[in-house]
Order: C-alpha cells, then sequence, then structure tokens
C-alpha cells in the first residue's frame, strides 16, 4: 500500500480508489516477457488488433443491417453502395474474419512448434481452444447475415450436423433454427447471438486467457522458464519489461499486418472468391441448391474431415472429434521438452507432416468431393489423428514391445476401417492409400528402436537470444 | 530457426495456390474474354446507354441508385435525366424495370433477373460470353439458343446488330465453334466493343465503391508503410540496450 501513494494530482486521486498503476505495472512496466521472441510472437497481439477491429467495425455494420430475411440482403448492398464508407467497414469486417483465422492458426502453430501448451501452461491453452470453438461459432453465424445463397446453404449443411446426432438431433435441429427449414427466426437469433452473445464470451475468455499468461509468463522459442534465472531483485535475466520493448516491437507487427489487410481490403476483398464466396451475391433462396456447397476456407480442414466418412453420423463424430482432441493436447504430448528446437527429428517429421495434412484437408474441403480427393481426404483425415497419437507416444523413451504393440492398434484400427470398405471397384486406391499411411505409422513408432532419429537434443538453462 | 521458415513458407505457398483454382468451362467459351476497364468512363458510358437502351426494359438494376452512377460516370444530371430516364422517376432512385414480373412470366416464362450484382454472382466472362454466343436454334421459343447459358429464355436482343451465328459441330458431335450466317448492323469489331462496354458497366454497376477503393487504397497503404517504418526504427532504438 505504501508504495502506491507516490503519485499526486488526477492520478494519484484516482489510483487510490483504483489500482490503474499497479495495474500498468503489473501487466506492462514490470511485467518481464522473454527476450528471445521470434517472429512466432507477433500473431497474440495481432489477434487482439483483430479482436478490436471486428468489434469496432461490427457496431457500425449493426447501424445500418437489418435482421430479416426480407432486408437483410438488400440492407448489405445499402451499406455498400449508400452509407458513406460502408463497403470499407464491410470488407473490413469481411477481410478481419478471414485474417482473424490467419493469426488464430499462426498463434496456435507456435503454440504446438514450442510447446507452450505444456505445464505449467495447461489453461493458457485451454482457454485458447475455447476462444477458438467460439471464434468459429461467431464467425458461422455471421456468415449467415448477409443472407446469400452461400450464407443460407452453407448454414443448412452445418446446422444439419447437429441432426445427425441420435435420438435428439432432428429436435435439436429445430431448437436451432428455431422453424422447420432456415428462416426469419434463425436470421435473428444467429445476429442476437452474433452481435452479443458470443462476442462477450469471447471478451470474457480473452481476459482468461491473459490472465492465465500473465500469472505463468510467456513461453519463448527455447522453451526455458526464464522465471528459474532471476537477478537479486527478482527479475529474471532473461527477461525484458514487456513495455517498452514489446510494445515498439509489435507496432512493428501490426504496421506490417495492416499494410497486408489494406491490400486484401481496398484491392481483393473477395480473394478470389475465398474471403467473399460468388454465389454469396445472389439472395438465399430455399428452392435453389447452389451447384457446389464450400464453406468458407477457415472451416474446411474440418469439413474435410466431415466427408471422409460417408456415413453423416460418423462423419460429424470425427469432426468433433478432430477439434475435441486439441484440448487435450497438455495430457496428450508429456514430453518435458517444449521447444522444436531439442526435440527429435521424428517429432519435427510428425509436426511438418500434420501442417501439411490440414492445409490439405483445407484444400479439399473447398473443392467438389472425387474418388481420388475422397481417399486423399480419409488417409489426410487419418494422419491428423495419428499427429496425436505420435505426440503421445513421444512422450518419452518406449521400449520395444510397447512401440510393436502401440503401432499394432493404430495400424489395426486403419485396417478394420478400410476392411469393412474395400470392394472391387476401390481396392486399388484403397489399398495404395493403406499401404503409405501403415508405413509412416510403423516408420514414426518403429524407427527409434533402431536408428537415432528420436534422439533429442540437451536444452540450455538459458535463452539463447 | 530455419525449420520455422519453411514451414511458414509453405504456407504462404499453400494460401497463394489456393487462389489459382479456376473453374472448368466449355472450350468455345474460353475465345470470350472481356478486357476489363472500370476506370475507362468513355465506356462506362456507352455501356450505360446500351443497357437503358437494350437490356433495361426487362432487367432492372435495383441497388444502382441514378445519381450515384450519374456522378461516377461524370455525366451532368440533366443530360442524363434527359437521355438515360424514360419514365418519370426521380434521379435519386434506383434503375427499376418498368415490366412486372407477372407479365415477364408469362411473356418469357420466367422472370428476367435484376443485374445489379450478376458481375460478381457470376463473373463478367459470363455476361461477355452470353451476349457473343448466341446460335440460331429452331428448337427453342425464341429461336437463338447460347453457349453460355444454354436454354436460356432470354431472346436475342442484339441480333440486329450482331447478326446471326449458327453452331458448328465437329465428327464426335461436339461444338467446335460458332459461324458467322449473316451480317447485322455493327461488323464484328464493333459488336465486341459494344457487349464489352455493356460488361464493363455491369462490373462497374456490381460494386460502384471499387472506383473509389483503388485510389483510396494507394492512400492508406502509404500511411500505413510510413507508420511501419517509423515504428521500426523506433523498436531498433529502444532495443539497442537488449544484448
Amino acid at each position: 500500500m505504501s508504495e502506491k501513494n507516490q503519485s499526486s494530482g488526477v492520478i494519484g486521486w484516482i489510483d487510490e480508489r483504483l489500482p490503474i498503476l499497479s495495474f500498468i505495472k503489473d501487466h506492462l512496466t514490470h511485467y518481464y516477457a522473454p527476450k528471445n521472441f521470434n517472429f512466432w510472437y507477433f500473431f497474440g497481439s495481432l489477434a487482439f488488433l483483430i479482436l478490436f477491429l471486428q468489434i469496432f467495425t461490427g457496431i457500425f455494420l449493426a447501424m445500418h443491417y437489418k435482421p430479416d430475411a426480407k432486408l437483410a440482403f438488400d440492407s448489405v448492398e445499402f451499406i455498400m453502395r449508400d452509407v458513406n464508407l460502408g463497403w470499407l467497414i464491410r470488407y473490413m469486417h469481411s477481410t478481419g474474419a478471414s485474417a482473424f483465422f490467419i493469426v488464430v492458426y499462426l498463434h496456435m502453430f507456435r503454440a504446438l512448434m514450442y510447446g507452450s501448451f505444456k505445464k505449467p501452461r495447461e489453461l493458457i491453452w485451454l482457454f485458447g481452444v475455447f476462444i477458438y470453438v467460439a471464434l468459429m461459432a461467431e464467425a458461422f453465424m455471421g456468415y449467415l447475415l448477409p443472407w446469400g445463397q452461400m450464407s443460407y446453404w452453407g448454414a443448412q449443411v452445418i446446422i444439419n450436423l447437429f441432426t445427425t446426432i441420435p435420438f435428439i438431433g432432428p429436435e435439436l435441429g429445430v431448437w436451432i433454427r428455431g422453424d422447420y427449414a432456415i428462416s426469419d427466426p434463425t436470421l435473428t437469433r444467429f445476429f442476437a447471438l452474433h452481435i452479443v452473445a458470443v462476442p462477450m464470451v469471447i471478451l470474457l475468455l480473452v481476459i482468461l486467457h491473459l490472465s492465465a499468461l500473465h500469472t505463468v509468463g510467456s513461453n519463448n522459442p527455447d522453451g526455458v522458464e526464464i522465471k528459474n534465472n532471476k537477478d537479486e531483485s527478482g527479475v529474471p535475466l532473461d527477461g525484458i519489461p514487456f513495455h517498452p520493448y514489446y510494445t515498439v516491437k509489435d507496432f512493428v507487427g501490426m504496421g506490417v499486418f495492416l499494410f497486408l489487410f489494406a491490400l486484401t481490403v481496398f484491392y481483393v476483398p473477395e480473394m478470389g472468391g475465398y474471403f467473399l464466396e460468388h454465389a454469396n451475391f445472389i439472395p438465399a433462396n430455399p428452392l435453389v441448391t447452389p451447384e457446389h456447397i464450400a464453406p468458407v476456407w477457415y472451416f474446411t480442414p474440418f469439413y474435410s474431415i466431415l466427408r471422409a466418412i460417408p456415413d453423416p453420423a460418423f462423419g460429424a463424430l470425427a469432426m468433433a472429434l478432430s477439434i475435441l482432441f486439441l484440448f487435450f493436447l497438455p495430457w496428450i504430448d508429456k514430453n518435458p521438452i517444449k521447444s522444436i528446437r531439442y526435440r527429435s527429428i521424428l517429432f519435427k517429421i510428425n509436426l511438418f507432416i500434420f501442417v501439411i495434412g490440414f492445409l490439405i484437408l483445407g484444400y479439399l474441403g473447398v473443392k467438389a468431393p472425387t474418388p481420388l480427393y475422397n481417399a486423399l481426404a480419409l488417409r489426410f483425415s487419418e494422419m491428423y489423428f495419428i499427429f496425436f497419437a505420435l505426440l503421445y507416444f513421444y512422450s518419452t523413451t518406449r521400449n520395444s514391445t510397447f512401440s510393436y504393440l502401440f503401432s499394432g492398434i493404430i495400424l489395426s484400427f486403419i485396417i478394420a476401417y478400410d476392411i469393412l470398405r474395400i470392394n472391387s471397384d476401390n481396392y486399388a486406391i484403397v489399398l495404395i492409400g493403406l499401404l503409405s499411411v501403415c508405413l509412416f505409422v510403423l516408420f514414426m513408432t518403429l524407427s527409434p528402436l533402431y536408428t537415432s532419429l528420436n534422439k533429442e537434443k540437451e536444452v540450455p538453462d538459458r535463452v539463447t537470444g | 530457426m530455419r525449420s520455422s521458415k519453411i514451414i511458414f513458407l509453405i504456407f504462404l505457398i499453400a494460401f497463394c495456390g489456393k487462389g489459382m483454382a479456376a473453374a472448368q468451362k466449355s472450350e468455345i467459351l474460353l475465345d470470350y474474354k472481356p478486357r476489363e476497364n472500370i476506370n475507362n468512363k468513355a465506356s462506362l458510358q456507352r455501356g450505360a446507354k446500351y443497357f437503358v437502351n437494350y437490356c433495361s426494359g426487362c432487367h432492372s438494376l435495383k441497388y444502382m441508385r441514378m445519381n450515384t452512377l450519374a456522378e461516377d460516370l461524370g455525366i451532368e444530371e440533366e443530360i442524363f435525366v434527359k437521355n438515360l430516364v424514360f419514365s418519370n422517376k426521380k434521379i435519386g432512385e434506383t434503375m427499376t424495370k418498368s415490366m412486372s414480373d407477372k407479365d415477364a412470366e408469362n411473356w418469357f416464362g420466367a422472370i428476367p433477373p435484376d443485374l445489379s450484382l450478376t458481375a460478381r454472382s457470376k463473373g463478367s466472362d459470363y455476361i461477355y460470353s452470353l451476349l457473343n454466343t448466341y446460335y440460331i436454334d429452331n428448337s427453342s421459343i425464341t429461336g437463338y439458343n447460347n453457349l453460355a447459358y444454354p436454354n436460356t429464355s432470354m431472346p436475342h436482343i442484339l441480333a440486329k446488330l450482331q447478326g446471326e451465328q449458327k453452331l458448328v459441330l465437329d465428327s464426335n458431335n461436339k461444338s467446335k465453334n460458332l459461324e458467322k450466317i449473316s451480317v447485322g448492323s455493327k461488323n464484328e469489331e464493333e459488336y465486341k466493343q459494344i457487349t464489352n462496354d455493356i460488361t464493363n458497366f455491369l462490373i462497374y454497376v456490381s460494386e460502384p465503391a471499387k472506383l473509389k477503393r483503388h485510389s483510396m487504397g494507394f492512400w492508406v497503404l502509404l500511411f500505413i508503410f510510413i507508420f511501419g517504418v517509423l515504428a521500426y526504427y523506433t523498436k531498433k532504438e529502444f532495443w539497442k540496450d537488449v544484448h
């Protein structure tokens, strides 16, 4: 308390009643962050910037938008044409949605690379995944609002996922839509959820995410805990105050981001039909199904996993699991080494294949299905789950019995599924796919027994700069 | 960190690659590509003229406000009203059509769509090739068929300008090309220019803000660039003592 009464004047008056100075001290000027943050550490602050932009532009859109099935489409065109700078606000909001996902995906990838989800940061990760899921809900509901053909039919596809749940499914669908088909009640409730409920949830989660982060401190590219090495006054030797060091650094990141963002907003707001789909410039029509329904790009990896299994209920289950697995990551990967820098070659291969697979699944999700694409989608969906299995496997050094048993269990699942579906028409494509996945699993699980590919490096005591 | 840079590069390549996916089309249609240029005011003005004279009887531009159009195309309001507004509409109104939907359905079997957003939903190539690929087909009610929009109920409004074409099939009964069988009041080049003007006009109509955003974008980017440079040197100065 004695320290707090140092300021006089207005600030001092306020600080005696509201601890603004100690807040600034605890979270900015005396919050020590590792000094070795690299490129990958820009995306947290960028996500925060985009959140602000989305709320800001969203408020202005809500002033002119009409949440009514008869008026919604026209009101969006009204914003685009007759509202002063309405087009700019709308493009910022639509580009912001895609930018949000790009930034969040890169932010999550950073966490995977440097093990930022590991002890003691499990809660940060958990809140982060909750933010991601809330963001998906937010984006999905926002996409219905322009009431174009893709808004309508995309929502149709997603809501139908819920109807595949056994027993309660159909009732649940009606409950979500507020009608037997997507219609005005669906639009109005999505509007309410999109502009009030979900943003509040996201803001709350962001506060929790940051509070948890500031409690344990940031990880860094070396995965070294800077709090283990402090000087006499308790300041981490490898830490620097967040303000001014990282505030000025984040401004540079914001400059680069805003440049790319403005480039998109002013010159390619549709991004070739990926940020704004062409068919969404046709008003929603329940009687005409578009030739090809593709969700917006940020959902397509999961959409591919959904389509990879022909049975809709099991497909939806696989998709739900693919997101659910993310929550458990801190308890799946128990390897004490955090950073990719000191982990084995096999870990790097695993992460690399996972990222490539995720991108390929995303690509396949925007394409109309063909037998080849379906086969690829299934294999990369399998690889998506194998990634988590291997993370668990590499948690510690495994003996040969465990290794053989582990690969045997994975392979038996994959082979069993293929036995169920193989026939004289598809045997070639099934066998080639099966062989590739099996070889990959065998290589990844058995090579540590015979090679030094799983050898990890010594983690230094201090960050390497 | 080298591996992380490689992975980031792959991210980038993957995102760029996504933009390149192009739709499959009939091969003849590939020959019909408009020269898009919405900054060509003369072309937009001609396009507006042709649209009002040939298209607006059946097709509305219900989001296009006439005073916005006049301003963007550099036409004075009085001249605009005199030459391009045939009904007793006010210049602040949008370009709705005079034909009723009921009549349209009776006459053509379908309601002619509003064209405000066609250039964005179906693409400018579609509009241009639709206007260029009408061919004689006696099995159709209007006497014409179309390559870009097979079995369309829209008659060939511009036939007098273009003349008539017939579809030539190859030995496998597949469409090969279109052959001129009668001449219109315009020659081939002139007709292409007319349809190009209409296409340009509809690209503009689909997004009038396009005229503004390209020029405004430059100044915004310049501002952000200067901000970025200043931020970079500020950062460098602050970080001097971090080792």
